[in-house]
């Protein structure tokens, strides 16, 4: 098992013939992706050689799933067209889409979650700006490099792309169930509870490692749902304890605003929560070790 | 990006919130041709980007053009919790019979966007809502549905506005709520809203962030960017397409991934309290791509930073070939010292990832003075602090 994709994932690519989506098809071909297909509405009808893949292109969304069968989108579009991207896949029910695009105006994410909202969440969205998500040895939506670690039992849920794959690497000898880059924006479709909720009913899932960074207050209510919800030991991290206040650091939701969303809160918010947060990756790495046994 | 008073009140006028007549000035001696235009009175008030001017001494009433001459020049160049005020508006004066309170903000928590009105406007909102939050009311506004005759209404009911002027508080909330989707913003706020002696509703006062990722479609947001106030290396990184932030210490990091950067900020800040308690000297982020132009731009604006004793460089190769980023820190060295800059600090190198043992050999065989390697990040940031500490 795994959280929210597995061996059977039947993947398309929104985006596929840009440079970006090309290039990532290819990766996540190459581990192993069940990749059906790919939509855009210029290029229907024609089919696209990926390194000896023929992979057919679509006019939407909704014809891929219809010819193929497939239940994750991986989305690849530039920031201009990301949302109604997006609201197709929603429109088409699929039932995950992965948003990759980084620079979506906070406006078009905060439609799109409002519209999945009122036609009844039937599509989990993961993102925007973020790396996707990996489930070793199955199935990669997205683009974390699949060659860093291999299938084992910690679930990992994190903000950052680079330090999904520090983490991955640090442990990569244990392996993991799952790993989902939530990103970093103001607003996203999956949230650090969603995963730790998924990771806690995954019987592949024995530990749990969780990352997060400055600003909003998403790393203390994954704390307050930590201490009801979630019985499997779980390992923190938080990054930006030295990010002055007021500055954007990189990621458009990594922000101190006045005294919130600082790094010292969340940290000593999971840590009430039981929860044991290293000081470096390197110590967080160590602590899931010790606990993994 | 936060906008001045009076960015804000053209983008008000702009989508048709009700201002006052004002004109903003960089010289005291415009005073007097505007605030005769004005009727021969106006309110002086100093245009920084932060709380609490007027306590400062930073808005003032002048009773006549020479007055407001006197009034500007004292207000121009005057220090407002650390902000210098370069410019001032004149504004029209107005007979204030009640303040109010009206704002739209993200609310990060629900996902969704929220209106906070109150009656109680013209203070801190923040003093509102800590001690008297009934006072203050909250209302979630649907992306998509958006502010409707009936979510205005519904505002204007929660915050207990008279009911006299209870149709033109909705007017400039929908007007408002205009301004929020139309210009990318991620807060519009008015403080105070206030009624004048003839009734009228006016937004006298107010303060707008704009949403930097969608200036692909604001094409005029650019010219509201405050260039002159922007840190030099700060405003070349941005020039450069580099995501950078000055910080107070002396370590310079450049790393790929924001959360990567931010965490190494933070394990060189552990580091330096054994080494002086030197700190890091910036944020940035490459990202990716990591190619020798972005490196060498890179370290050429870590380099130019007076304040930087050494460099950390730390990067982990996930997509990024380690190989290709120690070419690139090589290549780097190379246009840097072609272009005549003197390179004279230590750089520190930690790779770690994808090709990392190809790349940490490039960088053996380059052999380049300044440059060592320790394969752990926190080993890195220990020997960065060391080496910052030691100049």
């Amino acid at each position: 098992m795994a959280i929210f994709l597995t061996k059977d994932s039947k993947v398309i690519v929104q985006g596929m013939t840009g440079s970006e989506g090309m290039k990532h098809t290819r990766r996540m071909l190459a581990s192993g992706t069940d990749i059906v297909g790919g939509v855009n509405p210029r290029k229907a009808g024609t089919t696209v050689d990926v390194d000896g893949t023929e992979v057919p292109v679509f006019g939407s969304v909704k014809e891929a799933m219809a010819a193929t069968g497939a239940d994750v989108s991986v989305i690849f579009v530039p920031p201009a067209f990301t949302k109604a991207a997006v609201i197709e896949a929603i429109d088409a029910e699929i039932g995950l889409a992965v948003v990759i695009t980084e620079g979506v105006p906070v406006h078009d994410t905060a439609n799109f979650w409002a519209y999945n909202g009122q036609k009844g969440n039937k599509t989990r969205i993961v993102g925007p700006n973020c790396p996707g998500l990996i489930s070793p040895g199955q199935s990669n939506a997205g683009i974390i490099p699949a060659d860093i670690t291999k299938a084992g039992r910690i679930g990992l849920v994190s903000k950052s792309g680079t330090l999904t794959y520090q983490m991955m690497y640090e442990l990569a000898d244990i392996g993991f169930s799952s790993a989902v880059g939530i990103g970093g924006d103001p607003v996203i479709g999956t949230t650090h509870i969603d995963a730790l909720q998924a990771f806690q009913d995954d019987p592949d899932t024995d530990l749990i490692v969780m990352i997060g960074e400055i600003g909003g207050d998403a790393e203390e209510r994954a704390a307050a749902y930590i201490k009801e919800h979630i019985t499997k030991p779980v390992v923190g991290y938080v990054a930006g304890f030295t990010a002055p206040e007021g500055k954007t650091m990189g990621h458009a939701g990594a922000i101190v605003s006045g005294s919130s969303g600082t790094a010292q809160a969340k940290k000593e918010a999971l840590e009430a929560a039981g929860v044991k947060v290293g000081k470096t990756p390197s110590e967080t790495a160590r602590l899931a070790r010790q606990l993994i046994g | 990006m936060d906008l001045f008073e009076y960015q804000a009140r053209d983008l008000f006028a702009k989508h048709g919130v009700p201002v006052l007549d004002g004109e903003v000035i960089d010289t005291p001696e415009a005073a007097a041709a505007v605030t005769e235009r004005l009727g021969g009175r106006a309110v002086v008030k100093a245009q920084v980007k932060v709380g609490g001017r007027g306590k400062a001494g930073g808005v003032k009433l002048a009773a006549d053009p020479a007055d407001a001459v006197e009034k500007a020049r004292a207000i121009l160049g005057m220090d407002i919790k650390g902000h210098t005020v370069h410019k001032v508006m004149l504004a029209q004066t107005a007979d204030i019979k009640e303040e109010y309170y009206v704002s739209f903000l993200l609310d990060r928590t629900n996902r969704t966007f929220l209106a906070m009105a109150s009656v109680q406007g013209g203070v801190e909102i923040e003093v509102v809502a800590e001690e008297n939050p009934e006072a203050l009311a909250k209302i979630a506004v649907d992306a998509v549905e958006g502010v409707t005759p009936a979510k205005a209404a519904e505002i204007v009911a929660a915050a207990k506005f008279p009911a006299e002027i209870a149709d033109q508080v909705a007017d400039v909330l929908q007007k408002l709520w205009v301004v929020f989707v139309k210009e990318d913003a991620l807060l519009v706020e008015v403080n105070p809203l206030v009624k004048t002696g003839e009734g009228k509703i006016v937004a006298l006062d107010g303060k707008v962030s704009l949403d930097e990722n969608a200036d692909f479609r604001q094409p005029e947001h650019e010219a509201l960017e405050d260039k002159a106030a922007a840190n030099p290396l700060e405003a070349k990184a941005k020039e450069k397409g580099l995501n950078y932030v000055k910080l107070e210490g002396e370590v310079g990091i450049i790393g790929n991934g924001a959360g990567l950067v931010m965490s190494t900020l933070d394990v060189v800040a552990y580091a330096g309290e054994n080494h002086g308690g030197v700190k890091p000297a910036n944020f940035l982020d490459i990202g990716g791509g990591a190619s020798a132009e972005v490196m060498a731009n890179g370290l050429e604006i870590i380099l130019g930073d007076p304040d930087v004793k050494s460099v950390f460089v730390n990067v982990f190769g996930g997509i990024t070939a380690c190989d290709a980023v120690a070419n690139g820190i090589v290549q780097a060295l190379e246009l840097l010292s072609s272009k005549g800059e003197a390179v004279t600090k230590p750089l520190v190198v930690r790779l770690d990832g994808n090709n990392a043992e190809l790349g940490r050999q490039i960088l053996t065989d380059a052999n380049h003075p300044l440059v060592q390697q320790v394969d752990t990040m926190d080993g890195a940031a220990d020997k960065a602090a060391e080496l910052a500490a030691a100049k």
